[in-house]
């Protein structure tokens, strides 16, 4: 259960999106999540939908690791479409009791839905196909003009590479700490919310005594390893933009100009 | 002749503090140990839990600093901040747990990561994780997430990140304690190789018996003191001594030993089956003649 959260999970295979350099897939998700919030029409989202498509079948990423991510947004999902769906005012369309549903609700919902699912699923490609060492250094290289403003770019990039890294490692651990408190008798499943979030602590607490532990022992690693820091390093793997890099960016500035004419102005 | 590694008199207190920084208590982990390595040796260093072992081996790539006495790495004394990078790279460290010294999410760019931090260029760096990793024999699995290899191969890209860093000697702190007897098997079998090889000069801190028979000095340790030091031999032919230090011996020596009790004319410190085997032989040719 705890194992299906695909973010941060990389798949391994040979591919076109593979091979991209991680700061063109990283301004390509942030285009395409911003190319969602400009499409207020339905042509935007099938334009959308086409060009994920698209990079779903050039990733050749089974899409059943894609999907698997939804399964967990979709608490969240459902509390967003059900707000949108009661709260918007506007034309009134069906009423139940104190319920009203109204055609411009509707169609917020379904859109907001829609927008949500094709995030997490653009985001989710981008974690699969790019290892996380390359996404934090696509990351630390994109915004190291920020260093200006002293950010610790190359100190966040790397928190935030361990803290990918131990994903599934944390993910299994509490899987086993689960089941050895349930082995002794503890109930995760049943009673109230309040009941079960109350027995989430014991689960909680040796979790957390454990990932010290590690960050400790990780943190010693790393010295032992002459890690000092960003400054005088050098890049086993350094990042060059290629043909296929420049042509991958202006398929995506093109995308975007297609999703603002067709989304926005029709 | 330059000693790899050489402690004076070294000394080293964990302070216990409360809540408000007053001394607590102090426990005192090494109390003047003297110990010195020479370059190609293969070391063990033995010693139930507690006994000091590992806060002894942290000292060697300067991730601990004494209390009073002096530790050299290569000549270099470890309290000189100058002289720090160098002795991390030349006293590369293997840990305990696999899961939580590899930093990279594909074997090569972890076996990389060394080499980076020292600032190897490009081209260097990939010349030294292919042979690392060839020589620690995970050269197929370079692709690989860390997550789907077994205790024992995790241990060995660990070996290949030491390696790739070019180090001198390298300090193995119990790297097969949480390992198969497969696993363990083949760390043992790489850092001996390295030492023979290479001639990596290589510090094992353990508790299997098994792993020490290899070495060609064991220092056993107790109570942060030095107690026994010496070949596997004689080290071993002294089976009550290391009862007393709550150490067992091997399964062949207590064999040995309990038959030579029994009356059997065998030697002291007989370390493989092998060896015992032909040792009863001899006595059983004798009793036929």
């Amino acid at each position: 259960m705890l194992r299906d959260i695909t973010l941060g999970q990389y798949y391994r295979t040979e591919s076109v999106i593979h091979s991209l350099d991680p700061r063109v897939k990283l301004v390509a998700t942030f285009v395409f999540i911003v190319s969602l919030f400009v499409a207020n029409n339905f042509v935007g989202y099938v334009i959308a939908a086409l060009f994920l498509a698209m990079c779903i079948y050039l990733s050749k990423v089974p899409p059943k690791f894609i999907f698997r991510g939804m399964k967990t947004i979709f608490f969240l999902l459902m509390i967003t479409m059900v707000f949108n769906l009661f709260l918007t005012p506007g034309k009134e369309l069906i009423s139940i009791w104190k319920l009203t549903i109204t055609y411009e609700g509707l169609k917020m919902a379904i859109m907001m839905a829609i927008r949500l699912m094709f995030l997490i699923t653009g985001s989710s490609l981008m974690t699969l196909t790019t290892t996380p060492n390359n996404l934090t250094d696509g990351l630390e290289k994109l915004l190291r003009p920020l260093r200006l403003f002293k950010v610790p770019v190359h100190e966040i990039s790397m928190m935030m590479s361990i803290a990918l890294r131990f994903i599934p490692i944390l993910m299994e651990e509490t899987d086993k700490i689960m089941k050895a408190q349930m082995a002794r008798g503890a109930d995760f499943e049943s009673g109230s919310i309040i009941k079960r979030a109350k027995s989430l602590v014991p689960l909680l607490v040796p979790l957390f005594i454990s990932a010290f532990r590690r960050a400790n022992d990780l943190a010693m690693a790393m010295e032992a390893r002459c890690y000092k820091g960003g400054d005088g390093r050098t890049k086993m793997k350094p990042l060059i933009y290629q043909n296929r890099d420049r042509l991958a960016y202006l398929v995506i500035w093109a995308y975007l100009g297609i999703v603002i004419v067709l989304g926005r102005i029709l | 002749m330059k000693k790899m590694i050489k402690t004076d008199n070294l000394v080293f207190e964990y302070i216990r503090r409360d809540e408000e920084g007053n001394v607590e208590g102090i426990t005192r982990a090494i109390d003047k140990v003297n110990l010195d390595v020479k370059p190609g040796e293969f070391i063990a260093i033995l010693g139930h839990n507690g006994s000091g072992k590992s806060t002894l081996a942290k000292h060697f790539n300067a991730l601990l600093y004494p209390t009073e006495g002096e530790v050299f790495v290569d000549g270099m004394n470890i309290e000189d901040d100058q002289h720090l990078w160098d002795i991390r790279q030349e006293a590369g460290m293997v840990f305990q747990n696999p899961d939580n010294q590899i930093i990279g999410q594909v074997v090569e760019e972890d076996v990389g990561f060394g080499p980076e931090n020292m600032g190897v260029p490009t081209d260097e760096i990939w010349e030294r994780v292919d042979e690392s990793l060839k020589t620690v024999g995970m050269l197929q699995f370079r692709k690989s997430s860390p997550n789907h290899l077994s205790g024992g191969q995790k241990q060995r890209v660990s070996i290949a990140g030491v390696i790739a860093m070019h180090p001198k000697c390298i300090i193995f702190d119990e790297p097969t304690a949480m390992l198969d007897p497969n696993g363990r098997k083949d760390v043992i079998r790489a850092a001996r190789a390295l030492n023979q090889v290479e001639n990596i000069t290589i510090i094992l801190i353990t508790h299997y018996m098994e792993e020490v028979i290899y070495a060609d000095r064991v220092f056993v340790m107790d109570k942060g003191h030095v107690e026994m030091t010496g070949t596997p031999r004689e080290i071993f032919s002294q089976v009550d001594k290391l009862k007393d230090l709550r150490l067992g011996v091997p399964q062949v020596t207590l064999l040995a030993h309990e038959l030579r009790k029994a009356g059997l004319p065998l030697p002291e410190g007989v370390l493989t089956r092998e060896e015992l085997v032909e040792e009863l032989k001899k006595i059983k040719n004798k009793e036929n003649n």
